[in-house]
């Protein structure tokens, strides 16, 4: 259709590279990695399920509370292959069970906080290194963080959590368990966490501005999700039939049921158009260009620093040790490269240093012994 | 005395028991209120009437609780309030000249809420319930059960009531304690089906089938509160109420109070002879008749 538009002028083509780049990525295929945080029992799971239409949790066993007193948090990594209309997400899941559980949960989100710049680390390492071609992005792309719809707003341990991870990663919040509240407390809660949000200046992933060409139709349901962050969700993975309308996921109590996909009743939708048909590319590309950036310039800036260097190598040895906070590294792969050349170098002078020893023992009459090499 | 963390309901379903068919000014819940650094005690008074009956009810809520990133020993300062009202009484027990009705401001049941996870009962649950179940009665409630379809209650309130036994947390009625065999049978009955009761508390009224009701109204329908088929809000009330009421002061009385009034004397005991809780020796105690509602 291109061809035939511009069928009367000269042209040079290249106006269908648009398509070229949309073949070559349905080809590559698209890989995001999504990190669900939040204290236990806010519906995370089954969220994920709904908006992915999956069943990533099926073996799941929820420890009970005595078995939590003394648990740790852990990271957990579920992958998925996703396909529809032909094209294929390959998505990782990140979940961190035992967060929030414990009586004491001081410095809980450090292993989060760790995972996080491990994964920029090894990008880091992979970029520097000799084999660009194939680098595997395991960058978190995206933290969905879930507020209970019981409290009155973000907590202490909320309010911590994201100071610790906003400048690392984008982050939604969503308000778990939103069948709890009733409009008039949703809107209030949402509120108070906007307020919260502000005041103790956290940075939550921003959706950008659409583009000014947008009708005006586009551009207030484009205002209208932004109002409602953050998102008010409800999720489930059962399918209620009720009378005439057509099957959808829902939770069926004594006075009513709840529409997962019902915008009067949750902000499920919203979510799931944002997240996944509009801003996945987004979320990727301000992960790249800014928060992983942010994280690259900080590293190599503190490496340029005298005395750096010797904490870099010494480093390499300790980082197996759970209390060492990480240190910016020289990518591994240089070092080792490095390394090599130097170990050739000495070998080559240790066979030298053999040869003359030998020598100067052939020349030498026996019984006599040289004190210069 | 309600416990729990922030923003479970608590201050609601108080009013609810005690404002349902009772007229009496609600306490109001400001919902700008910051969450406190440490756990607050605190204690409002009310009269309540109802058929000529007037019942002195004393509401002690405790924000705070639980709502810290480090909650180690957060109950200490709950079970320290509890304990110095048994040594109030223990002192006016001990007195020569003692007042003959002795004011009781000891806690006869601390409503413990539980978040409707789903899941089981937190560890901050756990620990709480297990100190405090020794000193004061404790009748677990699950808080905002409207998020939990029949199912889910079902399975959350067994799995609870497992996770209770395996630690040894014995909450009110105990078993214990249960005077006869009709008491056994009735309270085994409560203990092993309906507790811990699922409950939604609310203030607003509205309209349903031609009658005023407190309820919750969503987009998806109305939650009515006194409706057995929404939830437990109704056995509760009862249960505290208008069946128990005298139970749970006579337990307060009988059983912990004693405990700790034979500990206090058993730790005086220690002390050289002529020091008595006010400084005399004391002298041989009756035991006192429980306080009957006024």
């Amino acid at each position: 259709s291109h061809q035939r538009k511009w069928a009367d002028k000269e042209y040079v083509g290249f106006a269908a590279l648009p398509n070229q780049l949309h073949r070559k990525s349905v080809k590559k295929g698209f890989d995001f990695t999504l990190m669900v945080a939040g204290e236990s029992g806010l519906g995370k799971s089954t969220l994920i399920n709904s908006l992915f239409l999956t069943n990533l949790y099926e073996d799941r066993q929820v420890p009970e509370a005595s078995a939590r007193l003394t648990q740790t948090l852990t990271i957990e990594r579920r992958g998925v292959e996703i396909e529809e209309g032909g094209i294929k997400v390959k998505l990782t899941l990140v979940d961190t069970p035992g967060f929030g559980d414990s009586v004491d949960c001081s410095d809980c989100w450090l292993p989060v906080v760790r995972f996080i710049e491990e994964q920029f680390e090894q990008y880091l390492r992979d970029e520097s290194g000799l084999n660009r071609k194939n680098i595997q992005d395991s960058r978190v792309h995206c933290c969905l963080y879930f507020i209970s719809p019981f409290g009155r707003g973000l907590r202490p341990l909320d309010v911590a959590f994201l100071r610790a991870v906003h400048e690392k990663v984008n982050i939604i919040p969503v308000i778990g368990k939103a069948d709890a509240l009733m409009p008039k407390e949703t809107q209030a809660l949402k509120q108070k966490i906007r307020d919260q949000l502000r005041e103790e200046e956290i940075n939550i992933y921003q959706f950008p501005e659409c583009d000014s060409d947008e009708d005006e139709d586009f551009k207030r349901q484009d205002a209208q999700m932004k109002e409602s962050i953050p998102f008010a969700v409800v999720g489930s993975c059962e399918v209620v039939r009720d009378g005439g309308n057509r099957p959808m996921r829902g939770r069926r109590y004594s006075w009513g049921t709840v529409e997962v996909e019902n915008p009067h009743h949750c902000d499920f939708l919203n979510l799931r158009r944002m997240l996944v048909q509009t801003h996945l590319q987004d979320l990727k590309e301000v992960t790249h260009d800014v928060l992983y950036e942010g994280y690259r310039a900080r590293c190599l800036q503190s490496l340029a620093r005298p005395g750096a260097r010797d904490r870099a190598s010494r480093s390499k040895l300790s980082r197996q040790s759970a209390t060492e906070i990480p240190l910016p590294m020289l990518p591994l792969a240089e070092t080792e490269k490095l390394i090599r050349e130097k170990d050739e170098e000495l070998r080559r002078m240790q066979e030298m240093l053999e040869k003359m020893q030998a020598q100067m023992q052939q020349s030498q009459a026996p019984g006599e012994q040289s004190d210069a090499l | 005395m309600s416990k729990g963390q922030s923003g479970l309901g608590k201050s609601t379903l108080v009013n609810t028991l005690f404002k349902s068919q009772v007229s009496r000014k609600a306490s109001s819940w400001n919902r700008d209120e910051k969450i406190p650094k440490t756990v607050e005690i605190k204690a409002i008074g009310h009269v309540i009437e109802e058929g000529g009956v007037k019942m002195k009810l004393t509401v002690i809520d405790t924000p705070g609780f639980g709502d810290q990133i480090n909650n180690e020993n957060c109950w200490e300062p709950i079970e320290k309030y509890i304990n110095e009202q048994y040594e109030k009484f223990l002192k006016e027990e001990v007195n020569i000249a003692r007042k003959k009705r002795i004011p009781d401001t000891r806690v006869h049941c601390c409503l413990y809420f539980i978040s409707p996870t789903g899941h089981s009962l937190r560890p901050l649950d756990l620990e709480f319930m297990k100190h405090l179940s020794k000193v004061v009665n404790i009748i677990p409630v699950i808080a905002k059960a409207d998020t939990m379809t029949l199912e889910e209650k079902s399975e959350f309130k067994q799995r609870v009531r497992k996770e209770l036994e395996v630690n040894g947390i014995e909450f009110y009625p105990q078993k214990e304690f249960d005077e006869d065999l009709e008491d056994k049978t009735e309270n085994d009955k409560i203990r092993q089906e309906s507790m811990p009761f699922a409950v939604v508390g609310s203030d607003k009224e509205y309209q349903v089938n031609g009658k005023r009701v407190l309820g919750r109204k969503t987009p998806w329908g109305i939650i009515e509160v006194e409706n057995l088929n929404h939830c437990e809000f109704a056995l509760l009330r009862d249960f505290v109420i208008r069946t128990h009421l005298q139970d749970l002061k006579e337990v307060t009385h009988n059983i912990h109070y004693e405990t700790y009034r034979a500990k206090r004397l058993n730790d005086n005991g220690g002390l050289p002879p002529g020091e008595g809780l006010l400084g005399t020796v004391l002298p041989p105690v009756p035991a006192t008749p429980c306080p009957t509602a006024e």
